[in-house]
């Protein structure tokens, strides 16, 4: 089981709470795990990677075990604390504004 | 009893004004999607309880909204709201807006011009505009930057390119504007089915007579200090055009600099800037019973971008341009640095003409007798990106 947090409006967007679980087939990594969320709420695809490209959209970053792995390569497997649902996956949105 | 509703979409989400036909007192739902850039939002002909929108971010991208029951409720195209999520592969497709590179469209561009001067790829960045069909609630056309028209006839469920806009042979010489190079005007002649019209800028206006498929430059006698060729066939910033529908041969057009008008159908523009204090500015409209009655909102320059004087004046011409005089009745006209962006304005199909505009201050005003008078509806929205009205009942 996978935790996954994701920003506020995709919370909004996929009618969702501060956190979602997923049962992930195989090898847990960035792929597998952003597969497993759009299959479940379709409304999040081409929201964090783009639709053609499937790249991280730039102002969305990838965080787990207080690590950055937004350039981690997509089947790179993922910590075994996200495995093990200790810790969750974060999809943080840049900070900006004034 | 009549019945009007106003369309808005903002910096910081959409916004619906309702009001009767006196269009006196008006009641304000939303923010609906809250916090999103709402670049467009328009209802069908067809079904008014039919409703488009263009949700986009910087963060998170495009996302299409519909309503099917005025604005009350709305969902993503394919993925209705409380129907239990299941597994299996995703059923949405509204979101995705795919260049066509297939061999079948015949001329799979991917490059267009940059800023500098070098060739850049093709990047789908967001819709700046969507067109329901006049006939059909589930057909609708969207603009996208870069310049595209994709079109989707279920409902916005799965969108196509219409490649061949793309394809025309000027294509790698269209070049972004200062706000990209957005396909932002799309008009269907409701006396020809397969005739459109659509602009970009800063690439110009093109037609249609095909449903689509081939498309061809319609600016001759458009002039931009910019481009050194007085015969230039692409390369103008058109920023926005206007029709009546009851008169679809003869076009309105804001470019940059200059109004301008054709009487066929594009082949061919002259300018009807007449005294206008400044020709720079976004919006156009015409009045929908008068076909020679034309509303801009001059705006100083292309490098203040906010309205001429302090002072926030719809100029109207009642002789299809040339001879303009300025609405100011209850406009503010003093201390007042707005702008007013191209699909900021609206018309109603009541009788009087009612005339509306949104504003980057955030005020929605709204003129009930044809822009004699003028009065708020509100005034403290974020930044009006665009205004659509319909008109029920």
């Amino acid at each position: 089981m996978i935790r996954v947090i994701l920003p506020p409006h995709l919370r909004t967007l996929a009618h969702i709470g501060s956190e979602v679980t997923l049962e992930v087939e195989g090898q847990a990594t960035l792929r597998s795990v952003l597969d497993a969320l759009e299959a479940r709420y379709p409304m999040l695809r081409g929201t964090i990677r783009d639709h053609v490209t499937q790249q991280r959209r730039p102002f969305l970053r990838f965080f787990a075990c207080e690590e950055d792995l937004s350039h981690e390569p997509p089947d790179a497997p993922l910590p075994d604390a996200v495995v093990s649902g200790k810790e969750p996956l974060v999809v943080l949105g840049a900070i900006a504004g004034g | 009893m009549s019945k009007v509703r106003v369309l808005v979409g903002t910096r910081k989400g959409a916004f619906i004004l309702t009001s009767d036909g006196k269009r006196e007192k008006w009641d304000v739902s939303g923010p609906h999607f809250a916090g999103w850039e709402m670049y467009h939002l328009k209802g069908s002909p067809a079904d008014p309880n039919r409703i488009y929108a263009s949700q986009t971010s910087g963060w998170f991208g495009q996302i299409i909204q519909r309503s099917d029951d005025g604005g009350k409720t709305w969902h993503q195209p394919g993925t209705p709201p409380g129907e239990p999520v299941a597994p299996g592969p995703p059923k949405s497709e509204s979101n995705k807006f795919a260049y066509d590179a297939s061999d079948e469209s015949g001329k799979p561009l991917t490059t267009h011009q940059w800023y500098d001067g070098t060739q850049h790829p093709w990047e789908f960045k967001r819709v700046w505009h969507l067109e329901p069909s006049l006939k059909d609630p589930d057909t609708v056309y969207a603009g996208v930057e870069d310049a595209a028209i994709f079109r989707s006839t279920d409902g916005g469920q799965n969108w196509k390119e219409l490649p061949g806009l793309r394809g025309h042979g000027t294509g790698p010489k269209w070049q972004p504007g200062a706000g990209g190079m957005c396909l932002h005007t799309i008009i269907l002649d409701p006396s020809n089915p397969q005739r459109m019209y659509i602009a970009i800028s800063a690439a110009g206006a093109f037609r249609t007579d095909d449903g689509g498929k081939t498309w061809k430059p319609i600016n001759r006698g458009l002039k931009s200090q910019y481009i050194p060729d007085p015969n230039a066939e692409i390369g103008h910033c058109v920023h926005h055009i206007a029709m009546n529908p009851k008169r679809p041969g003869v076009l309105f057009m804001q470019k940059h600099w200059d109004v301008m008008r054709s009487d066929d159908a594009g082949d061919n523009w002259k300018e009807v800037s007449g005294n206008l204090p400044t020709d720079f500015g976004f919006a156009i409209d015409v009045h929908s019973h008068e076909p020679e009655t034309i509303y801009v909102v001059p705006i100083k320059s292309d490098s203040e971008h906010y309205v001429h004087e302090g002072k926030l004046r719809v100029y109207r011409s009642r002789t299809g341009g040339n001879e303009w005089e300025a609405l100011t009745k209850g406009l503010p006209q003093k201390d007042c640095y707005v702008n007013v962006l191209r699909d900021a304005m609206a018309v109603d199909t009541l009788d009087k003409c009612g005339i509306y505009f949104g504003t980057s201050g955030g005020q929605v005003y709204a003129s009930a007798d044809a822009g004699d008078n003028w009065n708020p509806i509100v005034r403290d929205l974020p930044a009006v990106l665009s205004v659509e009205v319909q008109t029920l009942g």
